[in-house]
């Protein structure tokens, strides 16, 4: 007999799944129960938040949809966070969950939640299967939803009679979904309506996000670029589109992008997003945002468009496609000028940090990335560590730049380096802070036992940093809820998962450490960066201040606190 | 559900002393009314899915009919396959907007449409209980008669009647209503269709 769990393992294995990531629990029995007949390979994670993290990172190494496979009640609910993040970040994923038997919904039994109620703000779609007949039908929309257009998590909850019993429906192969549709191509008319504004343009800049990235859109845009002669911004979602270091491209603009980056945006006569969505982090306060610059919005969300700016002209349409439609309707623009004042912006704020009393995080990861780290993915936690990543570890290939940005989970970068690294068996360099790490280093198990080549750089200044930095600069240094004392040591923590790690305290030690990492090919290694405890990511746009509100150096007034959302 | 719901009804307030006119709707200050119908898969979850688009972003909905819809034009739909929803909502536009294009990505939503400004045909049901002494009795009934409201119950103490026809048209008749102590209202919310072959 075919049961409804054995279906829903056949459909995983149809849809070309390799590894699902997990934690076993009763009402998830059947499908554990059919994992052991198959040829997935199943990763038993330490939490169910690693667990989504991990089939993030899978996902965002891979653009194939990550699986996540757990039982019911707090099993299911220790995934929303991960599901946010997804959905945030328009990851694909797929998450399985247990539920008690159909009978028993809404009666309170054992590990029950209401998990499609709990998760529909967090998810793509979702289903509730109550009888083993939908299942294969339910796998592949799944799949589909999950996917297509602006990927994202799916969610199907599996009661476990449902799973237990008998599966005789046939496999599907078509999806019949009236009410979802997916852009392609974008119209002829907006299309030309973009080339004629970026004829007129002398000051354009292509703002590049996460959308190019999912749609392998960065060689596309970087002819583009060139064709023009106009800049490149990326977002930090969007890092890795096109190769940062090719001499059009100003790095990352917004909050913490680098000074000539936001002073192109907020001197450009037009901005052209590209798979990108105008965050509160990129346009700060939205009424001085590029009041005077023509706007031209691509995305294959059309609710995207008039959500957060008018653009001026909208293209529904997946990226890739929309650049490549454009090229032949556009022509090199006389730029000179422009390109030349962007130039001397950057001649004059580079990106910098003081050289000098003890072990500055910008120094490691600056390191990091002339030591070979342009070759690995990264991933990141959240927080200062994080920015200083994005700044100083530039990213010159697609899909090696992973970090949580729209939700901004802390206890995200070690588990989806995990997955990035499964995925693609690349070397795949971890940094986190020391609060992030702590929140999901329980999953140094899981990467031990599946010796995966990641490198865990821990930025340690025995801070939640980012808050240190906030209090310091708008709250009159009063500091709350941000000192993290108490912090173990991370070497010994990696020993006790016999995983080797080293510590680094000077600057003169950085090289030697880091390129041990490099070398070690056993598993996880662990390098702990002992930095300076307070220490500030510049430059800096206070939350809801204007472009033009930019810090780029330590200021020694006191500052407004911040208006915008946080 | 998540969002407010508002009765209509609650805003409607007149002054004892004069005399109710059939319009007087538009003396009270509300926010513009919207009212969209979508056409959805029938699919457990979907009343919540649409809702939460509202609640989500603090936004108003004043009434909301869900019905099973017949054919469906190119679709082929099976009976039950598909519902329609009329909502009717207030709130500035630019929310709106925003509200109708979350509600067109959800994939059980086939289409959500703003029929603001359209040639429609709106109609609405109403329920009225009302306290009856032998005196008011005839005076009331004129009142229905003038309606075209039809008494549904007629009790000793109590009346109830049924009355339909456009938002304005009920607002009037429960006002006129009101004086002589209305004891329970139930009304419908809004259902509306588009003149002509245009799709609703």
């Amino acid at each position: 007999m075919t049961s409804g769990g054995d279906k829903v393992i056949q459909c995983l294995e149809r849809e070309g799944v390799e590894v699902v990531y997990g934690y076993s629990g009763g009402a998830a029995m059947p499908i554990f129960d059919a994992l052991v007949d198959s040829s997935i390979r199943f990763v038993l994670v330490r939490h169910e938040q690693g667990a989504t993290h991990m089939a993030d990172g899978y996902a965002r190494a891979t653009g194939k949809p990550g699986v996540v496979l757990v039982t019911s009640g707090p099993g299911a609910t220790n995934c929303v966070t991960g599901l946010l993040t997804a959905l945030m970040d328009s990851v694909p994923m797929i998450v399985l969950t247990g539920q008690t038997i159909t009978s028993m919904l809404g009666k309170d039994a054992f590990q029950e939640a209401d998990v499609t109620g709990i998760t529909y703000p967090v998810v793509k779609h979702s289903y509730l299967v109550k009888d083993a007949a939908d299942i294969p039908r339910v796998m592949r929309e799944a799949f589909h939803i999950a996917t297509t257009g602006r990927p994202g998590p799916v969610l199907i909850d599996l009661p476990k009679d449902v799973t237990q019993g008998p599966c005789t429906a046939p496999f599907v192969d078509t999806v019949h979904l009236p009410g979802y549709h997916v852009p392609g191509r974008p119209d002829a008319g907006p299309l030309a309506r973009a080339a004629a504004l970026l004829k007129k343009s002398r000051r354009p800049v292509l703002y590049v996000g996460h959308g190019a990235v999912v749609s392998g859109a960065g060689q596309a845009i970087l002819k583009l670029a060139r064709t023009l002669g106009a800049p490149i911004v990326n977002t930090l979602l969007g890092k890795g589109a096109c190769t940062e270091d090719h001499p059009l491209h100003l790095g990352m603009l917004g909050m913490h992008g680098t000074a000539y980056a936001n002073l192109a945006v907020q001197h450009c006569d037009l901005i052209m997003a590209i798979g990108a969505r105008w965050d509160d982090r990129i346009t700060g306060k939205l009424s001085e945002f590029c009041p005077d610059a023509m706007k031209i919005h691509v995305d294959i969300d059309v609710a995207e468009f008039n959500k957060v700016v008018r653009p001026d002209v909208c293209l529904a349409a997946d990226a890739r496609l929309a650049i490549e439609e454009l090229l032949p309707l556009v022509e090199k623009l006389d730029t000179a000028d422009w390109l030349e004042r962007i130039a001397g912006w950057r001649r004059q704020h580079p990106l910098k940090y003081p050289k000098k009393g003890g072990l500055r995080a910008q120094y490691v990861v600056d390191r990091l990335d002339k030591l070979g780290g342009r070759d690995c993915i990264i991933t990141t936690d959240v927080g200062q560590h994080q920015m200083w990543a994005a700044q100083f570890c530039l990213t010159t290939k697609n899909r090696h730049w992973i970090s949580s940005g729209g939700a901004g989970t802390m206890g995200f970068g070690f588990p989806a380096a995990i997955g990035a690294a499964m995925a693609t068996g690349k070397p795949t360099w971890c940094v986190v802070g020391d609060g992030g790490f702590q929140m999901t280093f329980a999953e140094l198990a899981t990467a031990k036992l599946q010796k995966v080549p990641v490198k865990i750089l821990v930025i340690n200044n025995h801070y939640l940093g980012m808050i240190r930095q906030w209090q310091e600069l708008f709250f009159d240094n009063r500091l709350s809820g941000a000192d993290l004392e108490g912090n173990p040591d991370f070497v010994k923590i990696a020993a006790a998962y016999d995983i080797p790690g080293r510590r680094v305290t000077r600057a003169g030690d950085v090289d030697k450490v880091l390129k041990w990492a490099m070398a070690y090919d056993e598993g996880p290694c662990l390098v702990e960066a002992e930095v300076v405890k307070e220490d500030n990511v510049f430059p800096m746009i206070p939350a809801g201040a204007p472009l033009s509100g930019m810090i780029i150096d330590r200021p020694t007034a006191k500052l407004e606190k911040p208006t915008g959302s946080t | 559900m998540a969002s407010t719901i508002v009765h209509r009804g609650a805003a409607f307030e007149q002054d004892p002393g004069r005399a109710p006119r059939r319009h007087v709707v538009t003396d009270v200050v509300t926010p513009p009314l919207h009212t969209i119908s979508l056409l959805v898969r029938n699919k457990p979850g979907v009343l919540v899915r649409v809702s939460l688009v509202f609640s989500r972003r603090g936004y108003n909905m004043e009434s909301l009919v869900v019905s099973p819809a017949l054919s469906i034009a190119g679709l082929g739909a099976t009976p039950g396959e598909y519902s329609r929803m009329t909502i009717t909502c207030s709130g500035d536009p630019e929310t709106l907007e925003q509200i109708i294009k979350q509600m067109e990505k959800l994939v059980d939503v086939v289409h959500a449409i703003d029929h603001t400004g359209q040639p429609v045909i709106e109609s609405e049901l109403a329920l009225v209980k009302i306290k009856v002494g032998l005196k008011e009795r005839t005076e009331i009934l004129q009142i229905a008669e003038n309606f075209k409201a039809k008494v549904v119950d007629f009790g000793v103490e109590s009346l109830i009647l049924r009355c339909a026809g456009e938002t304005e048209k009920l607002d009037a008749f429960i006002g006129l209503l009101k004086p002589f102590g209305i004891i329970e209202l139930v009304r419908s919310g809004k259902i509306l269709m588009v003149r002509g072959l245009e799709e609703t």
